[in-house]
């Protein structure tokens, strides 16, 4: 069924911390590597090792250069993948019900073997979440790592995304953003997490955290900068005659 | 939006097959054995043909016939169904005319306005997505509906009707076209609300996320042929809408030199029509274009 449930029991999401990542493009890699041979079908590559690489991902980073009014250009990398949208479009224009919203925790999957490859659910998604494989033909997307998550063959540590398991930088947090009291909604709470295109109504899930400000340099540089002033400009004694000594050379 | 030949192809053709169905099964014209089957083989012929088209841009095409499942959320789903309800019932209502000389009234205009429902399904897979403001507008299925009903006119060969369908379309694609060109201004979408951080200053994209294309780029940011959309647009004007009505409008009372003439405007029509869906797709902005500043 592709109606969406009301409710669901939990809201698993991830919150990406726009101040923190660091685009070293890390969580794309390890989606790839473990998406491609897991869960589904695997994630193609065509002509990978020719002059028009292209492939299927469900995670990519782009970068953005922000011009403030005053002062200079901050760089701030942006890891964009499917954002598990409470209101999902791309689960109710699916005509043959595969693409679904989990009602237990909210996770937006595709049955692979009902996808006909129509592109209807890319093509309603504001986000780009979705991408069709063109080796299978049939939609890829963020599972948020549902054979990660709940396995118990994995060590606890592990089960998380493998993006939020990967980043070097402490960057993607993984949780439950429907319980007030989690650690993802105390970290959205405290620094303003923001929805991407909330003008769309789709409600996502994930959440970003915007950038802080960037520390800036006033009139001292440092506190400790009296001190390291030079103390003796004009030499005396030996050394001023040695000055001296070595000008007339 | 790529303009992919496949749904081109499909939205054009389906228009004017359900368009033609629609008059047919009005008893517009009234005809019954060879007559009719000549003008039910072409309706049938465009609309099925049409619909064949739109199965090749499937990745599966072979799991087609699971779309007909989730009607109740899914536009394209509700398409289907209403594009088979109304082809069997104006095919049993086309033996009742062609084999019994029998015009079934109730059942031609079940079938008419279930070939004209079709044609909204089709204009609502498009309306619906908000993803795409030129497309998000009511013009859009008023826009597919009035094609498909000049069109069908057109064919039909009912002269007055296709003149007054043929101006009302005619007006509809220009205010299309003026509503569209401001749609994704007027969205309040940009890459400041994509991205989060419009209010922090002037947002630009720095550095994509890929060096090559990927199927985002080559689905949803196509700009090539944009440039030659001002000329493209009087090419659709002139071929779908001038020169039929003009054709209509020569007076002419020797019925070989009509029909030819008919022919002529209904092959004009068609290439205008062709003409303008290119455009539909190709100038149409999804906002994903904006993650990768291609706005």
């Amino acid at each position: 069924m592709t109606s969406l449930p009301k409710t669901t029991d939990r809201k698993l999401g991830l919150v990406i911390d726009l101040d923190t990542c660091v685009g070293c493009h890390a969580c794309v890699i390890s989606c790839k590597g473990w998406n491609t041979e897991n869960y589904g079908a695997p994630l193609s590559d065509q002509n990978p090792y020719g002059a028009d690489p292209s492939g299927t991902f469900l995670n990519r980073v782009h970068s953005y250069e922000v011009q403030p009014p005053v002062g200079h250009a901050q760089l701030i990398h942006f890891p964009k993948s499917c954002l598990h949208c409470e209101d999902a479009p791309c689960v109710t224009v699916c005509p043959t019900g595969a693409s679904y919203k989990r009602s237990e925790d909210g996770i937006v999957l595709v049955n692979e073997s009902d996808c006909i490859g129509c592109g209807l659910c890319a093509w309603s998604c504001p986000y780009g979440a979705r991408e069709l494989d063109l080796a299978e033909g049939v939609m890829k997307k963020c599972t948020l790592c549902v054979d990660r998550i709940y396995n118990e063959n994995l060590p606890e540590v592990d089960r998380v995304p493998s993006c939020v398991r990967t980043c070097p930088a402490g960057a993607r947090h993984f949780g439950d953003l429907g319980d007030p009291d989690s650690a993802v909604s105390h970290l959205v709470a405290e620094r303003g997490g923001m929805d991407l295109m909330p003008e769309m109504g789709t409600k996502p899930v994930n959440k970003y955290l915007p950038p802080r400000p960037k520390d800036r340099i006033e009139d001292q540089i440092d506190i400790l900068a009296p001190l390291l002033a030079p103390v003796a400009e004009e030499p005396k004694g030996f050394i001023a005659w040695l000055d001296k000594a070595l000008e007339k050379l | 939006m790529h303009p992919a030949p496949s749904v081109i192809i499909f939205t054009t053709l389906s228009g004017l097959g359900f368009g033609l169905l629609a008059f047919l099964g009005l008893g517009l014209p009234d005809v019954s054995g060879w007559v009719a089957f000549v003008f039910f083989a072409i309706a049938f012929g465009l609309a099925v043909g049409g619909l064949l088209a739109a199965t090749f841009h499937l990745g599966r095409p072979e799991r087609a016939w699971k779309a007909f499942r989730q009607w109740r959320t899914s536009w394209l789903s509700r398409e289907g169904c209403a594009a088979v309800a109304a082809l069997l019932v104006m095919g049993l209502y086309a033996i009742g005319v062609i084999f019994l000389d029998q015009r079934w009234s109730v059942l031609g205009w079940l079938g008419a306005a279930l070939s004209l429902g079709t044609v909204f399904t089709t204009s609502m897979i498009y309306a619906q997505l908000k993803t795409i403001p030129r497309w998000n507008m009511n013009l859009t299925p008023a826009m597919f509906l009035s094609f498909s009903l000049a069109g069908g006119a057109l064919l039909a060969g009912q002269s007055a009707s296709a003149i007054v369908l043929l101006l009302i379309a005619g007006a509809v694609q220009l205010a299309y076209w003026k509503q569209g060109d401001a749609a994704l201004a007027n969205s309040g979408t940009d890459i400041g609300t994509a991205t989060g951080l419009g209010s922090r200053g002037t947002v630009r994209a720095f550095e994509p996320p890929h060096t090559g294309s990927n199927y985002l780029l080559r689905e949803f940011v196509h700009v090539v042929g944009r440039k030659h959309a001002a000329k493209l647009r009087m090419l659709a004007l002139g071929f779908g809408f001038v020169l039929p009505l003009a054709l209509l409008l020569v007076p002419m009372h020797d019925v070989v030199f009509k029909h030819l003439l008919a022919l002529i405007a209904v092959i004009a029509h068609l290439i205008g029509i062709a003409t303008s869906r290119w455009l539909f797709f190709a100038q149409a902005e999804h906002v994903v274009g904006l993650y990768y500043g291609k706005r």
